[in-house]
């Protein structure tokens, strides 16, 4: 029968923590960066300049039809060989917003086509200016409807974000690896990593369904 | 022979190769988890309570945590439980038991699409659980859920990229080893996201037309 030991794991517990954060920080950042950049390509997509939607389209259709492995792979070995050098850090970050901008614009493209024509009309005709409609009158209520699927969205990308260790850097698993280097107790020391991973996801749900409660309290309308 | 050979054709086959083991881990996980997917979503509808508890954790634990760190349990706990390492063996089983939690939860939502009248009349009928199931509610479920398991198998697909991690020499970690003899990781990788792409897409662009086609065949 095999012993568990976890001594050596939690002996080590501040190196967890310390990627733990890391994971967070990236996330979050990575989250907020893709969300401006979704904004962006889905105005863009939506604007009918025809050459925009095709290159916004195959930037899509390329993010979401190969694995986020290969695309760190890509940007922390293959970007170099073009003269752009990044730290695996940054490396991991500029690839988890480019993921997240793919996915981040299907969703808030499904969300500004929610809105109805009439609605811009009415905002045309109370003489709103353009980036007051986009703002007040699209953006505001598509965000909204599209909430739910914009935090899953990224609960997934902190989810994926264990594959930046892959590029050794400092997220939460590459301090498991390290970890479980020092003590060989891997079994172990993924367990806890296991469980914290999803300790984050179970609250970052609930900030968000916190958040959605105070920040949307007019009734939607149908 | 040279310490650093160029990219060449040969190198191209290779990592095109490769992409047979992505197919067969695929293919051997979404069946698996075809399974056990319909397994928990059964226990997921269920009226009683244990088996409905158990799926719902199941499927919490496996959506809640990175594909990555299942992986590494598997791998590790396979040690542990006394059978050799065998990457191929642990990628297997830990994509098998993803699918069949992403699948489970997919198919649960399919089960409850079908209209509660439907089961009720099933029952007046006097048809017991495996008859309303077989012929009643599962092959109407298995209309509305033809489009999201395309799409599920699309990250199945690039979700077995990650067996590259624990050592299985699937496309990803064999474009790590062609590009470790050539150096040339713009071309390598690019080969390889491109074999994904040529995997993927056709999946994608199916799953988006079957969407399309019975949210209009359902609109009237």
């Amino acid at each position: 029968m095999y012993n568990f030991n976890f001594e050596p794991v939690f002996a080590g517990f501040d190196q967890l923590l310390l990627g733990a954060w890391l994971t967070i920080q990236l996330s979050v950042a990575a989250m907020i960066i893709g969300l401006i950049v979704s904004i962006a390509c889905a105005a863009g997509k939506t604007s009918g300049i025809a050459p925009l939607r095709w290159v916004i389209d195959a930037y899509i259709e390329i993010i979401r039809n190969t694995p986020f492995l290969v695309q760190i792979f890509f940007i922390f070995f293959g970007l170099p060989s073009l003269g752009i050098f990044l730290t695996p850090n940054s490396a991991a970050l500029v690839a988890l917003v480019v993921n997240f901008g793919a996915y981040g614009t299907e969703i808030i493209r499904a969300g500004i086509e929610s809105i109805q024509k009439g609605q811009i009309e009415a905002g045309t005709a109370l003489g709103l200016s353009k980036l007051q409609i986009f703002r007040y009158i699209i953006m505001k209520p598509a965000l909204r409807t599209v909430y739910p699927s914009l935090t899953s969205q990224f609960i997934y990308l902190m989810l994926t974000s264990s594959v930046v260790s892959a590029i050794s850097a400092d997220d939460l698993a590459a301090a498991g690896n390290n970890l479980q280097s020092q003590t060989f107790a891997s079994f172990e020391v993924y367990i806890v990593i296991t469980i914290m991973y999803l300790v984050m996801s179970v609250g970052f749900s609930t900030i968000f369904s916190a958040i959605e409660k105070a920040a949307f309290k007019y009734p939607l309308s149908r | 022979m040279p310490l650093i050979r160029p990219f060449g054709i040969n190198e191209f086959w290779i990592i095109v190769l490769a992409a047979q083991w992505t197919i067969a881990l695929s293919a051997i996980a979404f069946a698996g988890g075809g399974i056990g997917g319909l397994l928990i979503a059964l226990m997921r509808v269920s009226d009683a309570k244990w088996p409905r508890l158990i799926a719902t954790g199941f499927i919490r634990v496996f959506q809640g945590t990175p594909l990555l760190m299942q992986l590494f349990l598997v791998f590790f706990g396979m040690n542990i439980l006394g059978f050799a390492i065998n990457p191929w063996l642990a990628a297997t089983v830990a994509l098998t038991l993803h699918a069949s939690a992403f699948l489970g939860e997919i198919w649960r939502g399919c089960i409850e699409a079908v209209p509660p009248g439907q089961r009720e009349a099933a029952t007046a009928l006097g048809l017991r659980y495996y008859n309303r199931m077989r012929y009643i509610v599962l092959p109407q479920a298995s209309k509305i859920a033809v489009a999201p398991t395309v799409g599920f198998l699309v990250q199945l697909i690039k979700g077995t990229s990650l067996a590259a991690i624990i050592g299985f020499t699937e496309l990803t970690r064999q474009g790590q080893i062609i590009n470790n003899a050539t150096f040339s990781p713009f071309m390598v990788f690019g080969t390889v996201a491109a074999v994904y792409f040529v995997l993927c897409w056709p999946l994608s662009v199916l799953a988006r037309r079957m969407e399309l086609r019975f949210s209009r065949a359902t609109a009237r």
